[in-house]
């Protein structure tokens, strides 16, 4: 007996992405040719890590570490720098397109200004979607405020990237604020064609009991995996109630099952990031997700992931 | 949970003047040969490091820049951080000769893996090599084991003048038997035993370093071509390495820019 046909493709701002997969931004995606082996490990869009417009050496090590209930990380936004970086993505896209997977280019800016430049000077790569993280947590006291901390300063970063560049914005937003809502309404205002939830949570710290010394050479760090998630099912619930059901959400933050890519779905998602899972159950995550969401569909009876789309929000 | 745990240094033994061996209060008897740690300095960093022996963990560690000189300075009594053991490791044949070779502070991983193929019963021979008789580690302890011991310096101040390349060249050619070839070092000298083996048909494995910072393969710091060193490697059967851009040619920076291998 043929299994019944289950249809995982998904559109994210015009964008098909087979599966509703997505390599979340800041894991693996350095390299172009690492970004082809996640793609053919199973995923069904990949995000770069991302670039700012100078090169970043981020902060010493520790700067990843896994706590046992997910990762706590503050990188500081390392990456070679805009001019390497569109490059890297040239050869991602290259290898990426005949695949059917979509590229997504993530960007960084110190200002306001600069966000623009840097989608300007990314685009001629030609990545898919461009993925706006305004809301890393490892940051300087120079920057003051996480740009997704404000409702105004998210709009304008989102003006700044659409005046510069005609690919499609993705705004990555922060789970740590007073009011995801508006400024999730914001974005959107501001011309957002959609929006990725959660960065990581916290910051946070760990401490060596031993010598009193922080773990991480930061002292603090962001918070991803499992421990995360229902936060992130929470603030897609949010988003989704305040935006409304045309702005495409990526919801990112602790997916590591099949079962985790339902809930997403069922809070209104498009699309999942993945990024933490990747250490737990390695690259393979994709392609394993996917198998638990199809038979999930299969068992339950549903063809399309619209059949499970925002269909628990009522209830939430 | 790999969180870095914190140990005290048992012991700091002087192996040249650029080279010291660190051993940590903890045992990891688990731990294979060419397998790494992060190893932790609060307050400096915390860097990649194979495992000279696991039980009591011990590094073997040259002089080379900011953390290892930092790593350097410390005392028996003082506070280490590690977590691991990481990466896939060397694998010994059933049987059969083993050519073991080593570059300069190449050496830890390679006496551990010495040490292991001496239990096994398997011919051993080792070619150690460094710049002068005076930077050569561990002779004493190789000649302890038991094992075939040749040396090569560049100035020919022990051993056979030259590189370890030729000298393990020649033992390969010599052997009635084709050896597997085992290799740690600087990765000039591993781009010529990679092209060695593969002209030779021998089979061999090496092991790379890159700079790293998660060490779980999550980061993508570590990334050659296609690879992540920290979990596809640090250690390479030669035929991985056929045809890679970067191997001997590019390393990535902590900013992720590709730089050449000097």
């Amino acid at each position: 007996m043929d299994a019944p046909a289950v249809d995982l493709s998904t559109i994210l701002c015009g964008v098909r992405l087979p599966n509703p997969t997505v390599l979340a931004s800041g894991v693996l995606g350095l390299s172009h040719q690492v970004m082809a082996r996640v793609a053919r490990a199973g995923a069904g869009g990949i995000t770069s890590k991302s670039c700012s417009l100078k090169p970043r050496a981020g902060y010493h090590n520790p700067t990843i570490l896994d706590w046992g209930m997910g990762l706590i990380n503050a990188v500081g936004l390392s990456n070679p720098g805009v001019e390497v970086m569109v490059e890297e993505l040239q050869a991602a896209r290259e290898l990426l397109a005949p695949q059917g997977i979509p590229l997504i280019a993530s960007i960084f800016a110190e200002t306001i200004y600069d966000f623009g430049t840097v989608a300007r000077f990314i685009s001629p790569a030609r990545p898919d979607l461009i993925e706006v993280n305004v809301s890393c947590p490892n940051i300087d006291d120079r920057y003051r405020l996480m740009f997704a901390a404000d409702p105004y300063v998210a709009s304008q970063v989102t003006r700044r990237v659409k005046l510069n560049t005609d690919i499609p914005v993705l705004v990555k937003l922060s789970p740590n604020v007073t009011d995801l809502s508006r400024i999730a309404e914001a974005v959107v205002e501001a011309g957002a064609d959609g929006i990725t939830a959660i960065n990581s949570l916290g910051p946070g710290i760990i401490l060596d009991v031993k010598t009193l010394r922080p773990l991480l050479a930061h002292v603090t760090g962001g918070l991803s995996g499992s421990a995360i998630r229902p936060i992130a099912v929470r603030c897609v619930r949010d988003i989704r109630r305040a935006v409304g059901e045309e702005v495409p959400i990526v919801a990112t933050g602790g997916v590591t099952t099949g079962r985790d890519v339902v809930e997403m779905l069922l809070v209104g998602a498009a699309a999942v990031g993945i990024g933490s899972a990747v250490a737990q159950r390695g690259m393979d995550v994709f392609r394993q997700v996917n198998e638990e969401l199809r038979a999930y569909m299969v068992e339950h009876g549903y063809g399309r992931l619209s059949d499970l789309r925002g269909k628990a929000l009522p209830f939430v | 949970m790999t969180l870095p745990q914190t140990v005290p240094i048992r012991e700091i033994r002087e192996e040249t003047r650029t080279i010291r061996t660190f051993v940590l209060d903890v045992r990891l008897p688990q731990a294979e040969p060419g397998q790494f740690v992060m190893l932790w300095l609060p307050g400096v960093d915390e860097k990649p490091m194979s495992i000279a022996h696991p039980d009591p963990l011990t590094v073997t560690v040259a002089r080379v820049g900011p953390f290892s000189t930092a790593l350097h300075g410390r005392k028996v009594g003082d506070a280490l951080g590690w977590r691991g053991p990481y990466g896939r490791g060397f694998s010994l044949p059933e049987a059969g000769p083993v050519l073991l070779v080593s570059g300069g502070c190449g050496v830890g991983p390679i006496y551990f893996l010495a040490q292991q193929a001496v239990e096994r019963g398997l011919p051993t021979t080792v070619a150690l090599g460094a710049r002068t008789g005076l930077d050569l580690p561990y002779v004493a302890r190789f000649r302890v084991l038991g094992v075939e011991l040749h040396l090569a310096t560049d100035d020919g101040s022990q051993g056979e003048r030259g590189y370890v390349t030729e000298l393990a060249a020649h033992l390969a050619e010599r052997a009635t038997e084709p050896p597997t070839l085992y290799a740690c070092g600087p990765e000039r000298m591993l781009v010529v035993l990679h092209r060695f083996c593969r002209e030779q048909g021998i089979s061999g494995q090496l092991s790379l370093e890159r700079y790293m910072k998660c060490g779980f393969g999550v980061c993508g710091q570590c990334a050659m071509d296609g690879f992540l060193v920290c979990q596809d490697g640090p250690v390479f059967d030669a035929a991985q390495l056929d045809g890679l851009r970067d191997f001997g040619a590019a390393h990535r920076s902590a900013t992720g820019r590709r730089l050449p291998i000097r």
